[in-house]
Parts: C-alpha cells; sequence; structure tokens
C-alpha cells in the first residue's frame, strides 16, 4: 500500500498542472494544425482544412472512380520463380544466422526473409553472449537496408562510374606509393583484419588505424598503466553484489550494453522469475545526466563531470578505510550517497563491481585500484578475457589528422568510419582532405567524409555481405548475406583484396581463415566443410578449450601518477557551467542517422525524439532565465557556438549541460539531415584521449524556441493512481504481497475486489488463453521491444511535426513515470525530488481487456473480443470514429490521420517502392481512416497455431513468441498460453498471482491479459519513514 | 452520395434486360442456397495407401494402363517382374541397371536418355502398397473416374445462381400471366358491348371495339391499387438491383482471363490426373499453393511434346529468364488473410470445394465468388477435421460435454474477425 502514497509524474509539466498539460490531458485528440510551423499545407491531398469546395471535386472524383472501377476488374499477374530453389517456398519465412557487427557492437542475430527479402532481425538464442537479445539498433538495421539515400553505385568525386575503372585507378594510384592510413571504427572480424594484413604486405607504407566516435580508449590506457595489458576486461555484472558505475551508462551505451543488461538484469530479478531468489544486487550511479542506467539505479547522485575523479578517489579513500588501504589524497567531495556506496562495496568485497564511464586514463587507473582494493579482479572483471569491441586508440587517429593537417599522409582509406563528422577534430580534418592524393571511403552514402574522398567504394550492408566476428577470445560468428546487393554496392573486403591483386571472393577467404585459424582450435571432430556449413547454420561458434592468456598483475605504483593527475584536474565545487556528452540507445554515434524508426523512437529517459538538446536541471534553467523549448547557445571556450532547444531533465546535476551525440549529421540522407546539433567538436582533445566532457562552457539564452517532439505526456491517465506498483526488497522479502494496491468497491453488501462483480458474463477461452507477464524488475528501458514491434507490424514512422501533434503510432510504448516519497501535497518536497527523482520504466500496450471498454463503445463492431482471449481489430471495418481510442483507459489505441504509406510529406522510407521492400506481407499495412493498436502478434499466433496442426499436435509451451517478447535482451517480457500449464507464463502466474502479479488499473475492473509484476528497488528502509508518513496521513 | 448508388446501379441495369430483372426478383425470393455434402472418401487397405503415393509420385510419368506416357504402362507388372527386383528397381533404377541386370538393361536402351527418378525414401510396404494398387487399378474393372487428388468426390460445388430450367420456367409463366392478362382484357371489351346498355335505336353508334379496348386499358391504369402495386414493384427492383449491384462490387466469379500460355487443366489434372500437389508445390505446406516454376514444366516437358509451340513459349522463358507472367484468377483483397496449408492439409478441404472442377476447365475459372459470406458459410457448415489431429482433441472433447453437433469451424472461432484479418 505504501507504494500508492507515492507522486508519479511522466514529466514536469505535469508535476507543475502546467496550463497546457491540463488542456492536452482532457483531450484525446488534439486539433489539427494546432502548430502553424507545420509543414503541411492545407491541401486536399493531405486532408486538412479541405472546404466546400474541395468536397465537390472530392465527390466527383470518386463518383468518377468507382464508376470506372466498377467496369474493369484489374488485372494481376502471378510471376512464378523461373527456377525455383528445392527450400524456398513463397509466402513461407526462411531464417539466415547472421551476425551484426557495426561500429564494435556485437549481436548473432537470426534473419527473416520472405520472398528473399530479409523483413525482421530476431537474436540468436545460441550465443552466450547475448543469448538472444537485441538492441533497438539491431532490430532498425534492416530498414537501413532498405535505404533510397544509399549510393547506388561507386562514384569518382561526384560522377558516378564503374567497378572496372575505380579499381583501375586507385590500383595506379596506391602503387604510387607514400604513408597510406585505413582508417576504421573497431573491427570485431579476424577475416577483415587479415584482408587489411594482406592489403599492408602488398603495400607496405599503409598503416591501420582504428578509433571509436565514443571511445573508451582511456580505458585501454589506463589497464596498460595498471596491469601492462592494453585491453578491455570481460565484465561479469551477474556476478556482482554491489554495483557502482560513475558516469558509465551500462545498460544503454557504454561498451557492450546488450552483454551487460542481460548479467545485470539477472542480479535483479526475484520471485518466481529467477527460481524463487530474493536477492538483489545494490546499483549505485553517480553521474551528470540523467541516462537509462542511472534511472534503473537503487541510489543515483548527480556530479559534475569537474567531480568525476574526485568521487572514484573518495569512494576509494573511503574503501581502503574500510579494508585497509593507503589513502590516497585529493579534494574531498561532497556527494550523497557516497559514505553508503562505499559501505556496501566494502561489506561485498570479493563480489563487487567499480566501474566509470570516464576516457580519462588517471580515472580509470583509479577505478582500477579500488576494483583492485575490493578483490573484483577474476570475480567480476576479467582480465585474462579480453573484448574485441572497442579497440579505437585515440592517440593513433590525434596523430592522422595532425599529420594529414600536415600534409604527410598520401593516401587515406575509411572503412565504416565518417571523422568528419564524428571526430571532434573533424573540421581540422575536413580541410586537410583535399590535400591527401588518394582518398578513399567505403561508406554506404556521401556522408561528411565521403563526400569530400575522391573516390567512394560504397559498402554493401551487412545483411548483404560475408563476414565473421570474434567479440572476444574463443568467441566467433558468422555473417552471411540473406539477398543479393540491391545496388551496384561491394564490401570493402572484396575491393581491399582487389587492390591488393588477390581473388576478390571474400567468402572464400573466410573460409580459408576459418580453416586455418578457427577450425583447428574448435577440434568439433567433423570434416571442415561440414564444420563449416554447421557453422553457418548455428551463426556462432563457442570454443570454451581456448582461454586467453593470464591476467597481469596489478601494479600498485601506477596509482600515484594518477592521483596527482586527478588531483590537478578535478575540483570539488567548480562553479561554472559543464559540459556532459552522451549518447542515446537509439541514435548511438549517428551512424545510423537516416534511420527513420530510431529518429522516432523516443529516448528512454527524455522520451524526445526527432532532436538533441540541452538538457537542463530546473534550478539551472531557473538561473539562466530559461525555460522548456527556448534556444539556448552552448559555448565551449575556442569552439563554434551549439544552439540547442532547453529540455528540463529531473535528475540532470545543476550547473551542467548533457547533449547528445549522433546528432546534426548534414549528409546522411533526408530522415537525419539537419536533425539536431552535431554536438562532436564540444568534446575535448587531449594528446591522448577524448574526453565527452568539457569544464569551461557558457550557456546564454538565445532568441526564439523550438519544440522537442516528447511523447511522455502525451496520454492521460485520468488521475487513476494505481498504475505503477512498487516497493522495497527489504518489505518484499517479509510480504511478497508488499507494494501491492487492492482496490475495493463498494457495494449493498460492502466492499468487494472489482473484479468479483462484473456486468459481463465474460468469454469461455477453451482453447488458448494468450497472456503476458511484464517484470518491471527486469525492463531496463532499452526499447528494443518498440522498434521489433515497428519492424514485426508495418508501424508507419509519422515524423516530429506529427509527434508534436501527438500522433506517434507505437503500438507499444514505454512509460517512464517520475516518482518520490514525497507526499502528493507536499509541493516542496516534489520540487527537491524532482531534482532526482526515482525512475520506473512500465512497457505499455494493449491490455486485451476481457472487458474491453473499447469493444463496448465501437458502433461498427470493428473492434471485437477472441475466444482466445485477443481484442481484435478490424481494420476494414472501421470507419474512424475512434470512440474505442477514448475509451481506452490505457491510451494504447493509435488512429491513421493520414495515408502514411502512400503520401509524400511522410517520406520516412516507407513511401518508397524500395523501403516498402521491408513490409511484413502477413501484416495488413493500414489505411488512412482507421485505429490500429497492439495484436498480440495474432499472425504469430496463426502461425504458430498452423504450424501445430500441420504436425497434428498442441502447441508446444512458448512456442509462440510475439515480437516485443522475442526482442526483450532481459527476458521481461513473457507471453503465452495461460491455458496451457506447462508454458512459463502459466507457471509464473501461478507463483505471482499472489505476490508481485499486479494489473493496471485494476479498480476499474476490465480483466487485462497482461499482468505486471511489481517494481522493487534494493533500497534501505531508511526511505521509509516519508512514506509511513503518508500513510498515516491518509 | 446516394447519387452515385443510383447511377451505378443504372450501369448495371443497362446491360439486363427488364424481363430478366423481374425474373431474378423472384428467384431472389424463392431462392435458397445449396450446401455440398462433404463425402469423405471411403477407403482403406493397401490399395488406398498405394494409390495417394502413386498419384503423387509415379502418375507423371507412368499410367496403370498399358499405356506410355514417359515411363511404361503398368498393367500387368506384376506377372511381368518379381515384386524382390521391383522394390530395388523402384529405390534406386541406376543401381539395377549397373549391376548388369538384363531386364533393366532393355529397358535402359529403349528408353534412352530416360532413366526413372530413384525414389530411396519409400519403404518396401510404400512400394507394395504402390503395385497393389496398379494392380487392382489395371484390373478389367470398369475404369474409376477419380477426380485428382487422390480421393474420389462428387465436386459439385455450391451454385449461387439458379438453374436454367428454373429461370425458364418462370419467365413462362411471366408471359402466360401477361397473355392471360392481355385476354382478359380483350375479353372484357367484347363483353362489354353485350353488357353495354342499348338504347334501341339503330341510329346510335355502339362504340367500336378498339376504343372500349383503350378505356378498359385506361381505367386498369388509374386503378389506385394497381398503381401502387406496380409502384412498389419497381421501388423494390431498383432498391434490390441497387444494392446486387453494390455487392457485386469487386466480386469478379466467372472470371476466366486468357493466359500467356494456353495451359489446360482439363488436360493434365483431369486426363492425366497429375496431382494438384505436383505442380503447386507448396499448396499443403503454407499460405500460398504457388504458381509452378518452368523447372517443374521441364520434369515432362522436357520429353513431352517438345515442338509444341505454347512449350516453346517456356523453353523461350527460361532461355531468356524472364518468368512468364500468368494472369491471376483468383484475387483476395489484401486486407484478408487465406492460407492454403490450413484448409487442404489441416482441414483436408478438397481443391475442388473452392475452386471448382478444375479438372473440367480447359481455361481457368473462378468459380466461387471469394465473398466474405461465402467463407463464413463455409465456415459456419464445415466440420473441423479432427480425427488423428490432436490439436483438436481436448476441443472435441469439451464440445461434445456441451452439444451433439459436430464440431464446425465456427465452434472455434472461425467466425471470429482476427482469423482472416490482421
Amino acid at each position: 500500500m505504501e507504494s500508492t502514497n507515492k507522486r508519479y509524474w511522466r514529466g514536469l509539466e505535469e508535476l507543475r498542472n502546467d496550463e497546457s498539460f491540463v488542456k492536452n490531458a482532457y483531450k484525446e485528440f488534439p486539433e489539427a494544425n494546432s502548430d502553424k510551423s507545420s509543414t503541411e499545407s492545407g491541401s486536399i491531398v493531405d486532408g486538412i482544412g479541405s472546404d466546400r469546395r474541395d468536397f465537390l471535386k472530392v465527390l466527383g472524383f470518386g463518383m468518377a472512380a468507382v464508376t470506372l472501377a466498377a467496369c474493369d476488374t484489374p488485372v494481376h499477374r502471378a510471376i512464378p520463380y523461373i527456377n525455383k530453389p528445392e527450400s524456398t517456398f513463397p509466402g513461407i519465412a526462411d531464417y539466415y544466422a547472421s551476425t551484426y557487427s557495426e561500429g564494435g557492437d556485437y549481436i548473432p542475430v537470426l534473419v527473416k526473409t520472405r520472398e528473399g527479402r530479409p523483413i525482421k532481425i530476431e537474436g540468436n538464442t545460441s550465443s552466450t553472449i547475448t543469448k538472444g537479445g537485441t538492441s533497438a539498433r539491431v532490430q532498425a538495421s534492416v530498414l537501413s537496408l532498405y535505404d533510397n539515400d544509399k549510393l547506388k553505385g561507386p562514384k569518382r568525386g561526384d560522377a558516378d562510374s564503374d567497378w572496372a575503372t575505380i579499381d583501375k585507378e586507385i590500383l595506379g594510384q596506391l602503387q604510387r606509393g607514400g604513408a597510406i592510413r585505413i582508417v576504421s571504427s573497431t573491427l570485431l572480424s579476424p577475416s577483415t583484419k587479415s584482408v587489411i594484413a594482406a592489403f599492408i604486405a602488398k603495400y607496405p607504407t599503409a598503416t591501420h588505424i582504428q578509433y571509436d566516435a565514443n571511445s573508451v580508449s582511456g580505458l585501454v590506457q589506463a589497464n596498460q598503466t595498471s596491469f601492462g595489458q592494453a585491453v578491455i576486461p570481460s565484465y561479469d555484472f551477474s556476478k556482482a553484489k554491489t554495483i557502482v558505475s560513475v558516469g558509465a551508462d551500462f545498460l544503454g551505451s557504454w561498451i557492450a550494453p546488450l552483454e551487460y543488461t542481460d548479467q545485470y538484469i539477472s542480479t535483479r530479478k526475484v520471485g518466481a522469475n529467477a527460481g524463487n531468489k530474493k536477492e538483489m544486487s545494490r546499483h549505485y550511479q553517480f553521474e551528470t545526466g540523467l541516462s537509462m542506467t542511472g534511472s534503473n539505479a537503487d541510489y543515483r547522485s548527480p556530479i559534475k563531470p569537474s567531480q568525476e575523479g574526485l568521487v572514484v578517489a573518495a569512494l576509494y579513500n573511503k574503501v581502503a578505510a574500510k579494508l585497509g588501504g593507503a589513502p590516497v589524497s585529493t579534494a574531498a567531495v561532497d556527494v550523497p550517497y557516497l559514505d553508503k556506496a562505499a559501505a556496501d562495496l566494502a561489506s561485498a568485497r570479493g563480489a563487487a563491481l567499480v566501474v566509470s564511464g570516464s576516457n580519462d586514463p588517471n580515472v580509470q587507473v583509479l577505478v582500477n585500484a579500488l576494483n583492485n582494493l575490493l578483490g573484483s579482479y577474476g570475480v567480476t572483471i576479467d582480465l585474462s578475457r579480453p573484448v574485441n569491441y572497442r579497440q579505437g586508440n585515440d592517440a593513433a587517429m590525434n596523430a592522422f589528422i595532425t599529420d594529414a593537417k600536415a600534409g604527410r599522409i598520401q593516401g587515406a582509406i575509411f572503412y565504416a568510419a565518417n571523422p568528419v563528422y564524428d571526430h571532434p577534430r573533424g573540421a581540422e580534418l575536413k580541410e586537410a582532405l583535399p590535400k591527401i592524393g588518394l582518398s578513399v571511403s567505403f561508406a554506404d552514402r556521401s556522408d561528411e567524409t565521403a563526400s569530400l574522398c575522391k573516390y567512394t567504394c560504397p559498402a554493401s550492408h551487412y545483411l548483404e555481405s560475408w563476414d565473421d566476428a570474434s567479440p572476444k577470445a574463443g568467441f566467433y560468428s558468422l555473417t552471411q548475406p540473406t539477398i543479393n546487393t540491391i545496388f551496384k554496392t561491394r564490401q570493402p573486403q572484396v575491393s581491399l583484396l582487389t587492390w591488393a591483386g588477390l581473388s576478390p571472393n571474400y567468402e572464400n577467404f573466410i573460409k580459408n581463415y576459418w580453416r586455418t585459424s578457427i577450425y583447428p582450435q574448435a577440434g568439433s571432430g567433423l570434416p571442415f566443410d561440414q564444420f563449416w556449413i554447421q557453422s553457418l547454420h548455428n551463426g556462432v561458434l563457442e570454443v570454451n578449450a581456448a582461454v586467453a592468456g593470464a591476467a597481469g598483475a596489478f601494479k600498485p605504483e601506477s596509482v600515484a601518477a594518477a592521483v596527482a593527475g586527478v588531483a590537478q584536474k578535478y575540483k570539488p565545487n567548480a562553479t561554472g557551467f559543464e559540459l556532459s556528452l552522451y549518447e542515446k540507445v537509439s541514435i548511438g554515434t549517428g551512424a545510423m542517422a537516416n534511420n527513420p524508426w530510431l529518429q522516432e523512437l523516443p529516448d528512454p529517459v527524455s522520451k524526445a525524439c526527432w532532436d538533441n538538446y540541452a538538457c537542463l536541471s530546473q534550478k539551472t534553467a531557473t538561473e539562466l532565465g530559461v525555460e522548456q523549448f527556448d534556444l539556448v547557445s552552448v559555448e565551449v571556450t575556442g569552439k563554434p557556438a551549439v544552439e540547442l532547444p532547453v529540455l528540463v531533465q529531473p535528475g540532470q546535476a545543476d550547473g551542467t549541460v548533457s547533449i547528445a551525440i549522433g546528432y546534426g549529421r548534414e549528409k546522411a540522407g533526408k530522415s537525419a539531415d539537419g536533425i539536431g546539433k552535431n554536438v562532436y567538436p564540444l568534446a575535448s582533445v587531449s594528446a591522448n584521449s577524448l574526453l565527452f566532457s568539457a569544464m569551461d562552457v557558457k550557456i546564454t539564452k538565445a532568441s526564439g524556441s523550438r519544440t522537442i517532439a516528447q511523447t511522455q505526456t502525451h496520454d492521460t491517465v485520468m488521475g487513476r493512481r494505481a498504475v505503477i506498483q512498487e516497493t522495497i526488497l527489504a518489505a518484499y522479502k517479509k510480504d511478497p504481497k508488499a507494494g501491492r494496491y487492492f482496490p475495493k468497491v463498494v457495494t449493498s453488501e460492502g466492499p468487494v475486489s472489482p473484479t468479483d462483480i462484473s456486468l459481463w458474463k465474460g468469454y469461455e477461452k477453451t482453447n488458448h488463453s494468450w497472456g503476458m507477464i511484464i517484470d518491471l524488475n527486469s525492463c531496463t528501458g532499452c526499447a528494443a521491444c518498440v522498434v521489433s514491434c515497428q519492424a514485426e507490424n508495418n508501424i508507419p514512422v509519422v515524423g516530429r511535426q506529427e509527434v508534436i501533434n501527438r500522433r506517434e503510432m507505437h503500438w507499444i510504448r514505454i512509460d517512464r513515470y517520475y516518482s518520490s516519497d514525497a507526499e502528493a501535497e507536499d509541493r516542496k518536497g516534489l520540487e527537491i525530488a524532482s531534482n532526482n527523482p526515482e525512475v520506473v520504466f512500465q512497457p505499455m500496450l494493449c491490455q486485451h481487456c476481457s472487458n474491453a471498454p473499447c469493444e463496448t463503445v465501437c458502433p461498427v463492431l470493428a473492434t471485437t473480443h477472441s475466444a482466445e482471449g485477443l481484442n481484435q481489430m478490424t481494420y476494414n471495418r472501421c470507419v474512424g470514429t475512434r470512440y474505442c481510442a477514448n475509451n481506452c483507459p490505457y491510451k494504447v489505441r493509435r488512429f491513421n490521420w493520414f495515408k502514411y504509406f502512400d503520401n509524400d510529406n511522410f517520406d520516412y522510407h516507407y513511401n518508397n517502392d524500395l523501403g516498402k521492400m521491408v513490409i511484413n506481407p502477413d501484416v495488413t499495412v493500414r489505411s488512412r481512416g482507421v485505429i490500429e493498436k497492439c495484436s498480440f502478434c495474432v499472425q504469430r499466433i496463426q502461425e504458430g497455431k498452423l504450424t501445430a496442426k500441420k504436425e497434428r499436435r498442441r502447441p508446444k509451451p512458448d512456442e509462440i513468441q510475439v515480437a516485443c517478447a522475442q526482442a526483450c535482451p532481459t527476458g521481461g517480457i513473457i507471453f503465452g498460453d495461460m491455458n496451457d500449464p506447462e508454458s512459463t507464463i502459466s507457471k509464473l502466474l501461478k507463483e505471482e498471482n499472489e505476490a508481485r502479479a499486479f494489473q493496471v488499473l485494476e479498480e476499474i475492473n476490465v480483466r487485462p491479459q497482461i499482468s505486471y509484476l511489481t517494481k522493487i528497488r534494493n533500497k534501505d528502509e531508511e526511505a521509509k519513514p516519508v512514506a509511513a508518513a503518508a500513510g498515516h496521513a491518509e | 452520395m446516394h447519387t452515385d448508388f443510383i447511377g451505378f446501379s443504372l450501369i448495371k441495369m443497362y446491360s439486363r434486360s427488364v424481363i430478366s430483372t423481374l425474373v431474378i426478383v423472384l428467384i431472389a425470393l424463392f431462392s435458397s442456397y445449396q450446401s455440398v455434402a462433404q463425402e469423405a472418401a471411403a477407403a482403406g487397405g493397401d490399395a488406398a495407401k498405394g494409390k495417394e503415393l502413386f498419384s503423387t509420385l509415379c502418375q507423371q510419368c507412368h499410367a496403370v494402363t498399358d499405356e506410355k506416357v514417359i515411363g511404361p504402362g503398368l498393367k500387368g507388372i506384376k506377372s511381368r517382374r518379381d515384386e524382390a527386383w521391383l522394390i530395388k528397381w523402384i529405390k534406386n533404377p541406376q543401381a539395377v541397371i549397373s549391376s548388369g541386370d538384363a531386364y533393366a538393361t532393355a529397358l535402359y536402351a529403349k528408353y534412352q536418355p530416360l532413366v526413372m527418378q530413384s525414389f530411396p525414401d519409400l519403404s518396401d510396404d510404400d512400394i507394395r502398397n504402390i503395385l497393389a494398387h496398379v494392380e487392382a487399378a489395371g484390373a478389367p474393372a470398369p475404369v474409376a473416374t477419380a477426380a485428382p487428388g487422390g480421393t474420389a468426390q462428387a465436386a459439385a460445388p455450391a451454385s449461387e445462381s439458379p438453374s436454367g430450367l428454373f429461370t425458364a420456367v418462370l419467365v413462362a409463366l411471366l408471359v402466360v400471366m401477361l397473355l392471360v392478362l392481355g385476354v382478359l382484357l380483350v375479353l372484357v371489351s367484347v363483353l362489354s358491348k353485350a353488357v353495354a346498355p342499348t338504347p334501341g335505336t339503330e341510329g346510335t353508334q355502339s362504340t367500336p371495339f378498339f376504343q372500349r379496348l383503350k378505356s378498359n386499358l385506361s381505367a386498369v391504369a388509374s386503378n389506385s391499387t394497381l398503381r401502387s402495386i406496380v409502384l412498389w414493384l419497381f421501388v423494390f427492383v431498383v432498391t434490390k438491383q441497387t444494392f446486387d449491384g453494390l455487392y457485386s462490387v469487386g466480386v469478379s466469379q466467372g472470371y476466366a482471363p486468357k493466359q500467356p500460355i494456353a495451359f489446360s487443366h482439363k488436360l493434365h489434372a483431369g486426363q492425366y490426373q497429375i496431382n494438384c500437389n505436383y505442380c503447386h508445390t507448396s499448396v499443403y505446406k503454407g499460405k500460398l499453393a504457388t504458381i509452378p516454376s518452368a523447372n517443374i514444366c521441364m520434369n515432362c516437358h522436357g520429353e513431352i511434346k517438345r515442338e509444341s509451340p505454347e512449350i516453346q513459349k517456356i523453353y523461350k522463358a527460361i532461355e531468356e529468364d524472364r518468368p512468364v507472367e500468368w494472369v491471376r484468377v483468383h484475387n483476395l483483397p489484401d486486407l484478408a488473410y487465406f492460407n492454403h496449408a490450413q484448409h487442404t492439409n489441416v482441414g483436408q478441404v478438397q481443391c475442388q470445394t473452392c475452386h471448382g472442377e478444375i479438372e473440367k476447365m480447359e481455361v481457368v475459372e473462378q468459380r466461387s465468388s471469394l465473398t466474405m459470406g461465402w467463407c463464413i458459410d463455409c465456415h459456419r457448415k464445415t466440420e473441423v477435421a479432427t480425427k488423428d489431429n490432436a490439436y483438436y482433441d481436448k476441443l472435441v472433447a469439451l464440445h461434445k460435454k456441451g452439444s451433439k453437433e459436430p464440431l464446425r469451424v465456427a465452434n472455434i472461432g472461425g467466425l471470429e474477425c482476427s482469423k482472416c484479418h490482421y
């Protein structure tokens, strides 16, 4: 019951009860064109502002069209294969194992193809690293395959060319020699590295430089200093009892978020979902902006970037005081929860983990010292199995740009790299590039770097390519093409092999590499050809025997220099404004920015899409005299100022501004160009590393404002309270029902549970009863489910203006609620709480109510109930009254205001023939004027049932999976047949029905098929007095 | 909007004569829809199993008679060769030939360069079943005209238009009634002279016959009852026509477009009894039955009738690597999801139930209306093929508790929207 005393709010406008919020909250459908800056014109085409004449025109045209259409049946063609591949059947999907490894992100996948077109990505469950999990970006990657803004063939300067000519010219120039640099982002592929080695063997003046736009080069350097090993170790969050992160967004963007998410959540799950475990890890986060990781933390403190080093030092000192270590001398820093974190770390010695997102080697050396003190090495950190995810070397890249400026480089080849855009010194490189005799880019489009290069040799998409990957020693996986190249593109490896004078067959090259290097380790006992087919079929190969070299011993002498560096650089109480750059889970480094699915994916925390912005705390904003959406000018000394709209972000450290990288592309394509501002140049460059923060920043109010497309307060919960139910671990241990809210309805026989009374007869679900459980403890907010659903169900992208108009189309959204223990009436307490609120994520989708309010109000029976518990939506019957959306308590119904797939105003890949190839042929493309919503992936249910029927059996437990559940990297969404006693959902519900399982808005008795499991925070009981006081007040 | 409904119905009306319109109205009042009785094939024993295998695997090349198709006719095969040899041969003909077997070598010499396909997956029993079928079918019993698909079935699909005879009778009735009306009018006119009061003077002219007829007609025409009957009848007809016209939008029953190649189902499926599944390879597997690719045609036409100009078109398609663009006959709207496997494999519905007597069609025609009403109607009437399908066991048991009727598709959610629309 405590939880209901908490006040939840979705944005400051709700907390403050702004006029605009109140107005919107009671208005389901906003007026069209309320914003005059709308790009839509009031014409007949988009259906806005039609007048009588337009009406008559439409009427006349309609009559003519109907008459004509009635005269003749349009002729449809049925075109068979000439020579049908034996195992392919039109209408039946084929799955191929492959691997997504872009920019160091590594995710083994299964690619679903229909009629030869890849249409969906699923995680590969054979991988022990990702365990079938996916991220939003990998889910969206299939849309990038059908991006019409990509190059259609090789280019010389701005002119189209052909491969033969280009090869000849480039060969000629390469043979002239001189310093050649291959500049790439992190390459996970050992075969590609071997190709580059072969190229370098042919041209000995060439060297290979790797750099990462989201560099962790400082960590590598620190490990070199501390252990003599320039590597990134394997982290194992699953073994940690206390986790402290200083600015590392390890669930969202730091090194290998997908791998860490799975490990981390395994320590956060409790109850039947985790084998009746009742223990949780405790997670502290010290960071500047409110990150997704910070939102999941039990205790979080906002700190300024200038305090980062001191926070680590202070933690070290406090832990050392407990465990007996030599303290280091740095300035003391006053940050909440430092003592508590240190105490928990010390008591969890041997099962603790401290990570830092800083790219300052000195800070990382201190983190190493702290982890060493805590005995983390060998338990939660494994130096003997380094990972390859980020191999970038900031120093080498720095040297390259300096050399290029000085004219010392004769040839530059950019491989999956766009440094002009995503390197802080991009502007310098931009000026230097024309001086380089031979510049080649393998970019798939004329991006910021490629457009300055003499040659662009467009790379194929990974779904069109052969490749392999090795995320760490002993782990291998393969990428295989699932479609022929759509355009005249060529894999970079083929180009490099060609220029090195070798056979350009990269498939054979990989095969030979595997034969000589990997097959002998594998010891599979199969002949190589069979081994190869098997590896290709499985997608991943994990060689257990192979354990890499020994871990180096910690060098205590390395600490002193680092402490000096930290003491010199970091200040406990700096007063100026400071900048922190962060990476969003959607756009990432910006390489995939031209992907409308990612652009429209709301940020987990700010719920903003289609923009980057300056996050300021309320206090800082008030001091600056700016409000939400006002433009501010952010200026880092010595760098050009950037103008961005303000987003007042609860949890942001006072006196700081956070801005996302990955925006402000200029040459990425229609969906990305001009969206947001490029803030890479604001990062600080030192000789050896990049720092994604700056300490001397000027923020001034600029004129004008820009509305940010934010989805958080679009729907109203009408003041209903029991949406989120949560508790703390101690309370849960005492009573598994802790935090649950049991509403009562007053009847003539006294108060009863709402579910005891009903107007309706209910539905007999004799065959299946499809249901879902969503574990609020497992949801990190990563949004993979949102994009997965979008891909599976042909959900259109509506664009920034339409999101501002509150017309986004996502069938599943992740509601982010801020909360605090302060009493609802305690305005002052709430103000303070809003500076650093608790956060909870709640995936919200159609609840498939058994007493569905939407069904009873539909005048045309377009939404009805099925005998399997589904709330069905029949588009062809819908006439668009929107009564259902109005009556839906969960606000999950979406209206098609436009014919998004056939309207040039919505140029988001779906309106051209190429982009339409991503459409799932089993799901209707909705037309204008109809409502749509989550169908529980009924196409998958039907397909699964048919498979079972064809095999004359019942569906196996958990055989049928919906897109969101399949995409979820933590198993937080559990879908299944509640009538099947063997299914996970049935087993779980049996245990949790009397414990954590609750239904949202139980008091209105709509009886959803979806249950949620209460959120449990590993907080101490201290937090209770406030809640207890509130309880008394009630 | 109303105007274009009327306009549309007028266009539709133009195409039909007034009489037939009237007739259709009358029919609509009396007609009822007929249903097809599903007759499961009564079969058992080895020969029945063999027949199924024969039709999928052997029939493309062998007849059960003496006739040579691609390979030799199989009549009396068991008397020609012993069973052990046949099993060996069918499993791997190449091996028997290379073993130097005299009969096999002779066969090879005769049919060179064709060698029979090997069937290593067939069990000995399968082969015995096939042979039993060949024996039975080749026996001098009257040749059974079995429908392709392996099951004998009287495929008489529901006909939604009234029979020709019924129409003729109704037209005749109408004509007779009109004649009677005319005769009566004439009679009245003739008799009215006799009834008319005669003033007795010869000079007064009696009204002439035609004038009397005319006045009688106008009397009839001014009869308010009759006028309102005619008026209401007219309104009824127009309304009925409007709705019929609207309901027929997008319905192309009887659509039989000319195809790029004059392929005859009558010949292939009817005369040669090639199993539907042989060409429409995924009809039991997936959503689409699929139009056969050119390489499937080549399985037989690599040898047979190579010189035919129609078959030359396939050769040309292969040479030019340009697929044959068939005209699609059965077009469901995109908003309706239909899966062949659900109906053919799980539901065990015969192809002819929806496609009509395809084995008698020279040019494929859309026999069923493919409207939602037609689908729903069948879902209401059709019993679920629950036999030997564990998926349905629990459902059948539950259904039996509450009802004596057999389990029909409608009972298990076959009328729910999201079964076809998503």
